[in-house]
């Protein structure tokens, strides 16, 4: 699925990256335990969470992870942003809730690691 | 070559610098992605705990022709029983690491599925020494 897609679904705007709005992703994983987040192995995934700080972005950078999903209407900082186009990630901030995002793009496809 | 970087208790905006300078400088030496992946997300880790339960820390890092070896030293309250420590879900951390999305009891068992070798020591109410080797494939 394309970030593009997953930005229309789920209503969202792109804070950063929107270069690479056209990347595939082929999963999703919801969670504001970056504890789980780091255990994972996979990496070509979306990760939609509801944790906006900074090791939220920390995280994603550790895990090779490309694109995140803020959700619950909530708003990356500047420090954040600047670390995530550091890091050539794409942010999209989602109103709807984790369980409504998850719910919409397990719906169209996007696949979850387990 | 090896580095420095300094690590203060409770400085959750600042941890993580010193993993990113490392994937950094591990991309530069075109090791693969998989290994990278590896060290980077134990030593962020191993930082997340200094700065979720000690005072202050130093990591050490040395980079060899075949392999890395991270030393993440800590003055901090130790770990009394390290065996409990590695069980997956086993934590001691505060409300406030919880909310900032760490604070889980996957830190240590993360570090070992991470690492080709894991060394740990430990005083309590002195600190705690954590050593990490990856070898580059």
């Amino acid at each position: 699925m394309k970030l593009k897609e997953i930005a229309a679904i789920l209503d969202a705007t792109i804070s950063c990256g929107a270069d690479r709005l056209d990347d595939e992703v082929e999963m999703g994983y919801s969670s504001d335990l970056m504890s789980d987040v780091l255990t994972l192995d996979t990496d070509n995934l979306v990760l939609i969470s509801g944790l906006v700080n900074l090791q939220a972005i920390r995280t994603a950078e550790m895990a090779d992870i490309r694109a995140i999903v803020f959700v619950r209407n909530k708003k990356a900082t500047a420090p954040m942003l600047e670390l995530a186009i550091e890091n050539g990630m794409c942010i999209l901030e989602s109103p709807y809730s984790l369980f409504k995002s998850s719910g919409l793009l397990f719906q169209a496809g996007l696949k979850p690691i387990y | 070559m090896k580095l420095t970087f300094t690590i203060q208790g409770g400085d959750f905006t600042h941890a993580g610098h010193p993993s990113s300078e490392v994937k950094k400088i591990l991309k530069q030496l075109a090791i693969d992605g998989k290994t990278i992946k590896n060290i980077v997300i134990a030593l962020y880790e191993a930082e997340v705990n200094v700065v979720a339960h000690a005072w202050k820390g130093t990591v050490n890092v040395e980079i060899d022709e075949n392999k890395i070896t991270i030393w993440v030293i800590d003055e901090g309250p130790g770990i009394p029983d390290v065996e409990l420590a590695m069980q997956p879900g086993f934590s001691t951390a505060s409300s406030k690491v919880r909310e900032m999305g760490f604070g889980a009891g996957m830190g240590l068992p993360n570090i070992k599925k991470n690492t080709d070798k894991l060394q740990i020591e430990t005083e309590v109410g002195k600190g705690t020494k954590v050593k990490m080797v990856n070898y580059f494939s």
